[in-house]
């Protein structure tokens, strides 16, 4: 009878629960809230002292917004808080800071590095080099100047540019610093094996006491690693890096696509479960719950708000997230033409190997021979190495 | 690729983190504007401002424990309406449009709450485009957005402001071609109605419509059969001119001297008050407006120049014009003619309405005619024209 019962419970819950699935739209018009009491919005400041004094700096840097060491602490913070968080309004706040010097062709170099910063930030690359090409050129031992514009030129394909940038660091930063700036471009380059040697070798060298350096390194070379198909070696690391930063978006990004790779969907959930604010942690979430039958009322309320959210940015004219909104098009709506128009588009600006594998894919599932013959042509010169990239033999050249 | 952060910070002096690009939504706000056509003065507008970015504006937060509650949203209703408000203008002819805010709600968006305020907009000038300036939070972040979806008549377009682009207007071009041919004919009517000289020159030819010229007296006529007919006669006559040669501006085939037209249209406005009182056309009197018509249908053709033309619709919107024009000529007949019919056989309308009215019609004749062919200003009479 109990059992009955239970089974009869179950049902009646999973209905209601489709029921108010299927209505939540019926329910988007505005409304007067019932009680004063009702807490319509969490503020991120609400459990994040960091936050709460960002927005008190804030405050004060809004009354003398000419004051440059002002003005550029709290561009610093506000960008500090824009990675932290993956939120774009810290960001704009930080160009907001700027705003005197946001448009001169020559200012101060603190304010010159920031802009450059923002700018690379809202894939402004070309914008971005042109700010720290003249930056460096000012200050040629500016290391932060070089190790950025270093990630740029990286971001951009330009390895052997990047490299350089890297080694004229040598003499002005931490070995670690020098090994990661270096490893990234070298592991795309053919070298990848030496890169992932002398990275874990600068690992074991350097002291434990910088948690954000070693949490870098290790999700850089948990990438390295998974590229070079050592999914065990990858594991660790990543384990290594979450162990010191388990907040981190992009490495819990980073942490659950190697998770999807190898059908292990059940262990992204834990991971993601509570940051759907996130737009690339929210497409992890669903591409697991594509994966998994008992989650099927979960995955199609989340497809929804990815569409949803796509749909935002696109309606503001944002071209930020081609390559996340390539990767739902192709593997969540089976749109493969719609996926491989996003992903070419995205690969004229940003050349990191998720770029390139997402237009392989597309490619490949759009029947486009040419742009897989591309591929297969960019993978040679570069000598990159990424075993996740699969290119029919009949492409190679 | 992980991109490197904090790490320089211990490192360098000056701390900069590249990063990949943030995956949450940036800030937007939705402004909706609807009116109900284009010579519509009143807007109504719905905007939804996220919650976070009114408090980052002007703090909502008031006790500081991190949530924004109802009672904390509604004790800023006010201020609320006064931010936004002040940062939005709306202009139609080179004329401000004055906005009242209305209620607000919450709503829920993907990715938080927002604050919901109506509000409404009256335009002293309205006009086919709206233009808008948008100012709102580009202070406190540059790349906040706000997307507008404009409503006329059924019809969305959509608009994104940012902080380069705060100034842009809608309306207009965009209006489908229905809407453009329904706003010609709209202003074909009030040109009839606004243009004196057309009205008056109408009424002339009406006046002794419902009588009968015998010798040298007027008598009523017996059938308004017949007056009707007689009515129809002149005003298809006046129609059928001013059509062709309204077409013929404006299509650029022929392009009169306007200052002879303006003297030309105020001559036929005085030449046909002037038959009334000492008849020379008696029973042919559609034959005159034929004539005059001709020269009516230029100065229809440099008021509609005047108006703007579409390139893309130059025949629809003509056509529309010229409907226009007539729906604004069949009123004035279907008020003037039961009227004067009614009061034919009075001793009022033979002397005062028809001797009288017509003097009155033919001496602001003469004074147009001497303003608009010798381009002087009479004082007392520039209402007219």
């Amino acid at each position: 009878m109990s059992r009955h019962l239970q089974t009869f419970g179950r049902f009646a819950i999973a209905s209601l629960a489709s029921l108010l699935l299927a209505i939540a739209p019926a329910f988007a018009e505005p409304y007067i809230p019932g009680a004063d009491s009702d807490v319509l919005e969490r503020l991120p400041e609400k459990n994040d002292p960091a936050l709460r004094d960002l927005k008190r700096l804030r405050t004060a840097a809004s009354k003398h917004p000419a004051d440059l060491a002002l003005a550029t602490r709290l561009a610093r913070r506000s960008i500090e808080a824009a990675r932290d968080s993956g939120d774009p309004r810290f960001l704009g706040q930080a160009q907001a800071a700027l705003a005197p010097w946001w448009q001169l062709s020559d200012p101060p170099a603190p304010a010159l590095l920031l802009r450059a910063t923002i700018k690379q930030s809202s894939h402004d690359f070309d914008g971005a080099v042109a700010d720290l090409d003249r930056l460096i050129a000012n200050h040629p031992s500016d290391g932060q100047a070089l190790l950025t514009r270093a990630t740029v030129l990286t971001v951009q394909g330009k390895y052997r540019a990047a490299r350089a940038d890297c080694s004229r660091i040598a003499a002005l930063a931490a070995p670690l610093v020098v090994a990661a700036c270096d490893a990234a471009p070298a592991s795309l380059s053919g070298a990848a094996g030496d890169a992932y040697r002398s990275l874990l070798t600068a690992l074991s060298n350097a002291a434990d006491n910088d948690a954000v350096l070693r949490e870098w390194a290790l999700t850089l070379a948990a990438e390295i690693a998974d590229r070079r198909g050592d999914g065990a070696a990858a594991e660790t690391h990543f384990r290594d890096a979450l162990a010191l930063d388990p907040r981190d978006p992009y490495l819990i990004a980073a942490y659950c696509d190697f998770l999807l790779d190898r059908g292990r969907a059940r262990e992204v959930l834990p991971l993601v479960a509570n940051q759907t604010r996130n737009d690339n942690l929210l497409l992890r979430l669903a591409l697991a719950e594509r994966q998994l039958p008992d989650a099927a009322s979960a995955f199609a309320q989340h497809r929804r708000e990815l569409a949803d959210r796509f749909d935002a940015a696109r309606r503001r004219g944002d071209a930020l997230h081609k390559r996340e909104e390539a990767r739902y098009r192709l593997t969540i709506e089976n749109d493969a033409a719609g996926a491989l128009r996003l992903a070419r588009e995205n690969w004229q600006v940003q050349r990191e190997p998720a770029d390139l594998r997402i237009l392989s894919e597309a490619a490949g599932a759009a029947g486009d021979a040419e742009m897989q013959r591309e591929v297969a042509a960019w993978t040679a010169a570069t000598g990159l190495q990424y075993a996740a990239l699969r290119i029919p033999a009949a492409h190679r050249p | 690729m992980k991109r490197p952060g904090i790490a320089a910070l211990l490192l360098f002096a000056l701390w900069t983190a590249p990063m990949p690009a943030l995956a949450h939504k940036a800030s937007d706000s939705y402004l909706t504007l609807t009116r109900a056509g284009s010579d519509s003065s009143a807007i109504s507008g719905r905007w939804d401002i996220a919650l976070r970015d009114v408090d980052n504006a002007i703090t909502l937060d008031t006790n500081g424990d991190g949530d924004i509650s109802w009672g904390e949203v509604r004790a800023k209703h006010r201020a609320i309406a006064d931010y936004a408000l002040s940062r939005l203008a709306i202009e139609s002819n080179g004329a401000s449009c004055s906005i009242t805010s209305g209620e607000q709600l919450i709503d829920q968006h993907s990715d938080g709450a927002y604050t919901v305020l109506r509000f409404s907009g009256n335009c002293p000038r309205p006009g086919a485009t709206l233009t808008v300036d948008y100012r709102l939070l580009f202070d406190i972040d540059p790349q906040h957005r706000g997307l507008l979806q404009y409503v006329e008549a059924g019809a969305a377009s959509s608009v994104i402001f940012g902080v380069d682009s705060h100034r842009q207007s809608i309306g207009g071009a965009a209006a489908g071609p229905f809407e453009q041919f329904r706003q010609y004919v709209r202003d074909g009517i009030w040109h009839i109605w606004l243009g004196f000289d057309h009205i008056l020159f109408l009424l002339s030819l009406l006046l002794p419509a419902v009588l009968l010229r015998r010798g040298h007296a007027w008598l009523p006529a017996t059938s308004f059969g017949a007056v009707a007919i007689d009515v129809a006669k002149i005003v298809t006559a006046f129609t059928i001119a001013h059509s062709i040669t309204l077409t013929l501006a404006t299509l650029g085939v022929v392009s009169p001297n306007g200052r002879w037209i303006e003297s030309g249209i105020a001559l036929s406005v005085a030449l046909a008050a002037l038959n009334n009182v000492f008849p020379l056309v008696k029973n042919g009197r559609w034959v005159a407006a034929f004539g005059f018509g001709l020269i009516h249908g230029f100065g229809f053709a440099s008021a509609l120049k005047d108006l703007g033309l579409p390139t893309g619709s130059l025949v629809l919107s003509l056509f529309g014009f010229n409907v226009g024009v007539e729906i604004g000529q069949l009123a004035i007949v279907a008020l003037f003619l039961p009227i004067a019919f009614a009061l034919r056989e009075t001793w009022a309308y033979r002397r005062a309405l028809l001797a009288g009215g017509s003097i009155a019609i033919a001496t602001i004749a003469g004074v147009w005619l001497v303003e608009r062919a010798f381009n002087v200003a009479l004082p007392g009479l520039a209402f007219a024209g």
